[in-house]
């Protein structure tokens, strides 16, 4: 039994079969990778997951609860965080500001009205958050403006604010894009230090397969909105199958 | 101590005093004089600043956190400035039950427009908003006439129950006893200062609801609401419903509102449906945006500096300004009276509106905004040493999105 | 029957200037992205271009009228327009009372250029800054020129009389086969709504069968594509601009004899033209006029009095009360297309 079950899953956008029976398995604790050429569904299949559509057919069980129907902060509150494409922080706040709303979130659930309580009286969030920011190196930049970060301290206060949340299951849509070499190399390094030493289940879509060979255990390749193989790194390599989805030749 | 960081503190201990001593601060010239018609401290006056003061707080807790532009929050303004006077009608002159019940009020109204108006944001909200306030001012001049006694507006006539009068009870506005429209005069060499009951009963109440908001500002929640300004999109991926928040920042500031709408009706037992019209939401917002939205002293700056010119200008007229120039030769005397001729008296209106116009072109972040810069000018901050800091200064950041 | 054609006519006039009004909004919106508040105090200013040219044109000077004595006895003064004294008492009589229709000429030139001054000088700054600054500076500007306006022609009404010969009323029901007196109309509403009808249809046909008209609905559509193409968009977009203020002027101009001229209505007609636009999708041009017909039939629907007598007040809200319901259940209006303001 995995954490996450998809099956059956389809979606169609008018005459477009974006997401055609898809099945998935994802074991806890593994780090899977999803790949496939554009247009192959991965971005929908991530954004039924966290609540942006609905599927029209399937079932998506989460530790065996449904999440098709829910909010996305239902889903978020029930274990699902997701890092975007392009980093979704909060620009006006403070990067401090910035993890400790997700620590409220993880405390007080979906919305709860703390109105007179002062912020700097709550010493064990901020504690928790500044614990936080150490850990992916960002302390001295707390009371900057987020919108003021670098691009890729922008991509690691977002991911800070999805690690603040003890998430079970951490989907990140193509974390490295647009990103030069080593800026991508260091957010390898950073996600398999956070596999390591937090053991979250993590979901990666992505494009560049440098980054997929060093990070993924299993991968699952997408074409035309269906699975074709689900693998090892190592067996993907050189699957026929891939080739002929990739290059769109027969091997 | 209240709950606050020293600074706050700070602040709050300087509102109160400025607060208290306004009745002397806003009299610098001596009776007499040729700038005594610069004073600004009578009554009449100096309540309006506080009422005021605190519709734009209340106000600023929606737009300046949230971003969400309301153009229908006179409606709240009516509808706490009805119920004070029915409380009159009813019971007695004193104007508590009225308040308590103006806040009530005020409150279920905003619970329920803002729980429709909020299922859409950006420009469909301000429209709403302003659609609800609408249908509330046209209610209020034809339907409710029971209510609202219509053009005439609702005043108390003699016949009127008012159960809880006694034989010595004030026949006027009063709280417990305490008559808002009595003062004490106290002339002080050339210049006379006049301490209003009713200015200092809703300069207490300011000072209250202005640490209210202090605590919201600094709380969770306030975090909660300027992070909603930002980033809808990562608040629900944070797990976190915005619809709840929104509601409640809205109600709140409908609240403050209603009370502010009361408090003009503890002031003046009347109560018209004008004070519902859209323009006269316009003006809250005017006055938050002038001041600085989502700055703490912003909005009461701003509501101050509108009553304020809107007395001093409106009751200049030709001669007074003939008298001013009356040095310059007189050609050219009454050349500039001419052409000031159309912002004095009945044209205030002109002259707001491009003053307006001026703020939001070139000074989005308000009077605060303009302070700040003018502080850095003098102080030389980010001038000598820090280039970067300049470059950044002349340009300064675009309000962020509306959403 | 005849009292559903009734008010199916008395909704045209106050229709047509909402369909009118509503449609410049969108025009604007769809072209510029900006959100216009001030296009309620364009519509004023037409229609004090009717009442700016009636002044102009009966510029007077006094003459001694031989033919009629005061009670002294003395040859009475008259007023004598110029206009009479240069072409003559037919004539000039006829162009005097034909003022509000030659307003029109009037108008054309003094709102497009009212229009390019708005858009070049003030408007322009603001296509990058959030629609609720582009709110909140046309607000501004609206009190200004509803200001000025007071200053220099009052804060009263000022009656603009339609041509004498529209001045009757019709017998609609005659002419599509009911009884006598049943249906009666004015003249000048009936004028008015072929006006508008004959403006909304240049406007649309300006767009579909011109080149013009195909380069801004494409702009419309994806301005960024338009201007990689190496077209110049902005400036189409100004004369855009000019043609939505001279359009929401010319129906100022023939509403003056159907409502006095004054200073707020303007605004009045704003908050309703929005709404209107709200209804009928922000950003469709077809929307956004058969919005403003409709909710123009449906107010003088509510406002009959076996209505009134069953809701009261309905008259007063009908508008709103449609525009909340339309706006929670068909967020996007009746003809609003995906993608507009949704961000």
């Amino acid at each position: 039994m995995g954490i996450l079950e998809v099956s059956n899953v389809n979606k169609r956008f008018g005459g477009l079969q974006a997401l055609s029976n898809v099945n998935l398995d994802i074991a806890a604790g593994s780090l899977h990778a999803i790949i496939g050429p554009n247009g192959a569904g991965k971005s929908t299949l991530l954004n039924v997951l966290v609540g942006k559509l609905l599927p029209d057919t399937g079932t998506a069980l989460f530790n065996g609860v449904s999440v098709i129907g829910r909010k996305p902060h239902e889903i978020n509150q029930l274990g699902i965080s997701r890092v975007f494409q392009t980093p979704e922080i909060f620009g006006d706040l403070t990067v401090l500001e910035n993890i400790l709303i997700p620590c409220f979130a993880k405390r007080d659930g979906s919305f709860r009205m703390h109105a007179l309580e002062s912020v700097a009286s709550e010493k064990g969030i901020i504690e928790k958050a500044e614990q936080m920011l150490t850990d992916v190196d960002m302390i001295d930049k707390r009371g900057m403006t987020a919108s003021s970060l670098s691009r890729g301290d922008k991509r690691r206060l977002e991911m800070a604010m999805c690690l603040v949340q003890e998430p079970k299951l951490l989907l990140l849509d193509e974390p490295t894009a647009g990103m030069a070499r080593a800026d991508t190399n260091n957010t390898i390094d950073l996600l398999n230090h956070i596999h390591e030493s937090r053991e979250i289940t993590m979901v990666i879509i992505e494009h560049d397969m440098h980054v997929v060979f060093s990070l993924a255990k299993r991968i699952t390749v997408l074409a035309q909105g269906t699975p074709l193989v689900e693998d090892t790194p190592d067996n993907i390599k050189g699957h026929p199958k891939v080739k002929e989805a990739y290059l769109g030749e027969a091997a | 101590m209240l709950g606050l960081s020293k600074k706050d503190r700070n602040l709050l201990i300087l509102v109160i005093l400025l607060t208290l001593a306004t009745p002397i601060l806003l009299q610098p010239f001596p009776e007499g004089s040729a700038l005594a018609q610069f004073n600004a401290g009578y009554p009449d006056l100096m309540q309006r600043f506080a009422i005021y003061g605190i519709f734009a707080i209340g106000f600023n807790i929606l737009f300046g956190l949230t971003g969400y532009l309301s153009f229908g929050h006179a409606a709240f303004l009516g509808v706490g400035s009805y119920s004070v006077v029915w409380m009159y009608k009813l019971l007695s002159y004193n104007v508590l039950p009225g308040l308590i019940l103006a806040v009530i009020m005020s409150a279920l109204f905003a619970l329920l427009i803002g729980f429709i108006s909020l299922r859409r944001s950006g420009i469909y909200f301000s429209i709403l908003t302003l659609a609800f306030a609408q249908m509330s001012f046209n209610l209020a001049y034809s339907v409710l006439t029971p209510l609202t006694n219509g053009e005439t507006g609702l005043q108390v006539y003699t016949n009127d129950p008012q159960v809880l009068m006694s034989a010595g009870s004030p026949s006027s506005p009063h709280f417990f006893g305490i008559v808002m429209n009595e003062s004490a005069k106290i002339d002080v060499g050339g210049w006379q200062f006049t301490f209003s009951n009713g200015y200092y009963f809703c300069a207490i109440i300011a000072i209250l609801v202005f640490y209210l908001s202090l605590r919201i500002f600094r709380s969770p929640f306030g975090i909660m609401l300027r992070a909603i300004k930002t980033n809808q999109t990562r608040m629900s991926y944070t797990g976190l419903n915005s619809r709840p928040y929104t509601l409640a920042a809205f109600v709140i500031s409908g609240m403050y509102a209603g009370l502010a709408g009361g408090l003009l009706a503890s002031m003046d037992p009347l109560a018209g449906a004008e004070r519902m019209q859209w323009t006269a939401s316009g003006e809250v917002v005017l006055m938050t945006i002038l001041g600085g939205a989502g700055t703490l002293m912003g909005p009461v700056l701003g509501a101050g500096f509108i009553k304020y010119f809107e007395n001093i200008f409106s009751k200049i007229n030709d001669n007074i300004l003939h008298t001013w120039f009356s040095a310059l030769p007189d050609g050219l005397e009454d050349a500039i009276v001419f052409m000031l001729h159309p912002f004095i008296g009945k044209g205030w209106n002109l002259t707001l509106g491009l003053l307006f116009m001026m703020v939001v072109i070139f000074l989005p972040g308000g009077l605060i905004e303009g302070g700040t810069r003018i502080w850095n000018l003098v102080t030389g901050k980010n001038k000598k040493r820090g280039v970067p800091g300049k470059a950044k200064e002349h340009h300064p950041t675009p309000t962020p999105h509306v959403n | 029957m005849d009292a559903i054609i009734l008010q199916v006519l008395n909704g045209l006039d106050k229709g047509s200037a909402y369909a009118m009004i509503a449609l410049g909004l969108t025009l604007i919106f769809g072209t510029l992205g900006v959100v216009n508040f001030a296009h309620g105090a364009l519509f004023m200013l037409g229609s004090f271009c009717a009442v700016t040219l009636q002044r102009i044109l009966s510029l007077s000077y006094t003459v001694e009228d031989p033919t009629q004595k005061d009670f002294l006895g003395n040859p009475l003064k008259v007023d004598m327009p110029y206009i009479v004294s240069w072409f003559g008492d037919a004539t000039g009589n006829a162009i005097l009372d034909w003022s509000v229709p030659l307003a029109i000429l009037f108008a054309i030139p003094v709102m497009l250029l009212i229009g390019y001054v708005m858009e070049r000088g003030l408007i322009k700054h603001f296509y990058k800054r959030p629609h609720a600054d582009q709110i909140l500076v046309t607000f501004g500007l609206a009190i200004v020129i509803q200001e000025i306006v007071k200053y220099f022609y009052g804060a009263n009404p000022i009656p603009t009389p339609a041509p004498d010969m529209f001045r009757g009323s019709v017998d609609f029901g005659v002419m599509i086969g009911f009884a006598q007196n049943e249906i009666i109309y004015p003249y000048w509403r009936l004028v008015y709504f072929l006006f508008s009808a004959v403006i909304i249809g240049s406007v649309f046909a300006f767009l579909r069968f011109t080149t013009f008209g195909m380069v801004v609905r494409a702009g419309m559509a994806d301005r960024e594509t338009v201007g990689l193409l190496g077209i110049n968009i902005d400036k189409r977009f100004t004369i855009m601009f000019g043609i939505a203020a001279a359009v929401a002027g010319l129906a100022g101009v023939m509403y003056a004899p159907i409502n006095s001229p004054n200073y707020h209505m303007g605004m009045d007609f704003l908050v309703l033209s929005f709404v209107v636009v709200v209804v009928g999708g922000m950003g469709s041009l077809p929307g956004a006029v058969l919005a403003g017909f409709l909710l123009g039939i449906l107010e003088s629907f509510a406002s009959m009095n076996e209505v009134k007598s069953v809701l009261p007040g309905i008259d007063q809200i009908i508008i709103y009360l449609v525009a909340i319901i339309i706006l929670l259940t068909r967020p996007r209006g009746l003809m609003g297309r995906k993608g507009v303001m949704e961000e």
